[in-house]
């Protein structure tokens, strides 16, 4: 009879599982991506790889020497034990951050520009008292510029009663102030001396958030050719809340992550950060098959570094609070060694 | 790749400002500090470079450094040997009167 292996599922709970069913799995994850995403399966020797890292008893597995990443951390300056400049320093000191990033608690655009100063006075002495390049991060989170919290009509609302043309019209609305206040939020983060800023995210409103963010990180790029601009996605593929928004000719509703990395490219931005949305239901070796088939594409094409998102209940980690480290060390191996990306 | 204990933060500065791949941006400053990529993940090798080129290091209460570079000084030594302009360092430079303010 199999041993059962503990492993994790998609939730974070402990599932105890032969090889056998690890196996099975991973073929299941990959035939679901083939089949919704339109990809190439993964071939018989990357899923051997993947079930070696699934079924694996280790507390802890990790890469090769030498085929060490770079690792894009969120979040790092948002204030948990101390301000947020001690939390980036702590981040830098004993955590062995590669970068830093400063953001308002909140994490998103909208209620930046009332803090605004506030927020690049923080970035430019944090600067100083740091070693690691650091950015200002915030989500576009469209959303806020619709009411009740922002001025623009509810495109949410509008759509369920069939108000077509007026929810577009609305959302087109929304997307030209974000673009606008992104631009402002760079433009200050440049004077106070931030080295990037990380667009995270991205898409949670849909195609038209998606749009504003592109537009934004175009007119960032050539204002500031030596500022770089992170983008990460929310989603494994674009929402079409609006359904007809466009970017370089290419329709951005629908989109996976080979075509989103192939206008965010266009856009000019330095770092491209795909998102594969974990199934809680499913083991997470079937959810790092279905995440590793999804993006690979996007490796073939890629100008830019690609930072895969591998975090709460993306990327096969956990949806979990506390994301087990045993499920994230995983995915981390299973994306470095397959995907050749160039961090997480 | 370590950070600061090793040499994380250099490569993620060409990765992050530059739009380097990783293969690239390694390479790139393994050319710069005379190591090979391999050597940028080495705590026991690249704590000594940085010593030597002043970029910061690891520091406690019990090893500390006060005579070396360290923070936004250690910027200006990592603009310097890598060759790639740092924003703060250049706002830095502006603020205090050593460059021109740049236009507006």
């Amino acid at each position: 009879m199999e041993p059962r292996i503990p492993t994790r599922m998609g939730d974070g709970s402990i599932a105890r599982m032969t090889r056998s069913e690890i196996r099975a799995d991973i073929e299941e994850g990959v035939a679901q991506a083939v089949k919704r995403a339109k990809v190439e399966p993964l071939t018989a020797d990357e899923q051997e790889h993947l079930l070696d890292i699934y079924a694996s008893p280790a507390r802890f597995v990790g890469v090769d020497l030498g085929d060490e990443i770079v690792l894009s951390c969120d979040g790092s300056g948002m204030k948990t034990h101390a301000t947020r400049t001690q939390d980036m320093q702590s981040y830098e000191q004993w955590m062995g951050a590669d970068m830093l990033e400063l953001c308002p608690g909140d994490y998103s655009l909208k209620v930046v520009r009332t803090i605004l100063p506030y927020e690049a006075q923080r970035l430019h002495d944090a600067l100083l008292c740091t070693i690691a390049p650091m950015q200002y991060g915030i989500m576009p989170n469209l959303g806020l510029y619709a009411k009740d919290d922002g001025p623009c009509e509810n495109w949410s609302t509008l759509l369920p009663m069939g108000k077509i043309a007026e929810a577009r019209s609305s959302s087109e609305e929304a997307a030209e102030m974000a673009v606008s206040d992104a631009v402002r939020m760079a433009d200050a983060m440049w004077e106070a001396g931030a080295d990037a800023i990380d667009f995270d995210t991205t898409g949670a409103s849909g195609d038209p958030e998606f749009w504003a963010t592109l537009r934004a990180t175009e007119i960032i790029r050539a204002k500031y050719p030596t500022m770089g601009v992170q983008l990460g996605m929310a989603g494994e593929f674009v929402l079409g809340m609006h359904g007809e928004l466009a970017y370089d000719g290419k329709r951005l509703a629908g989109m996976w992550p080979r075509e989103q990395l192939e206008v965010v490219q266009k856009a000019g931005a330095t770092m491209y950060g795909p998102v594969v949305n974990v199934n809680t239901g499913k083991s997470c070796a079937w959810n790092i098959a279905r995440a590793i088939a999804i993006v690979k594409p996007c490796m073939e094409i890629a100008e830019i570094p690609v930072h895969m998102n591998t975090g709460m209940g993306v990327g096969a980690v956990p949806m979990f609070v506390h994301p087990p480290g045993d499920a994230a060390c995983r995915s981390a191996k299973a994306c470095v060694d397959l995907l050749r990306l160039d961090g997480l | 790749m370590g950070g600061i204990r090793a040499g994380g933060d250099l490569v993620a500065r060409m990765q992050m400002t530059r739009g380097m791949r990783l293969k690239e941006a390694k390479q790139y400053v393994a050319d710069k500090l005379g190591v090979t990529p391999f050597d940028l993940s080495d705590v026991a090798v690249m704590t000594e470079l940085r010593d030597a080129h002043g970029f910061g290091r690891i520091h406690s209460y019990a090893i500390s450094h006060p005579w070396q570079a360290n923070l936004i000084e250690a910027k200006f030594n990592i603009a310097r040997v890598l060759d790639v302009p740092i924003n703060c360092v250049e706002k830095f430079k502006e603020r205090t009167g050593l460059t021109e303010p740049a236009p507006r």
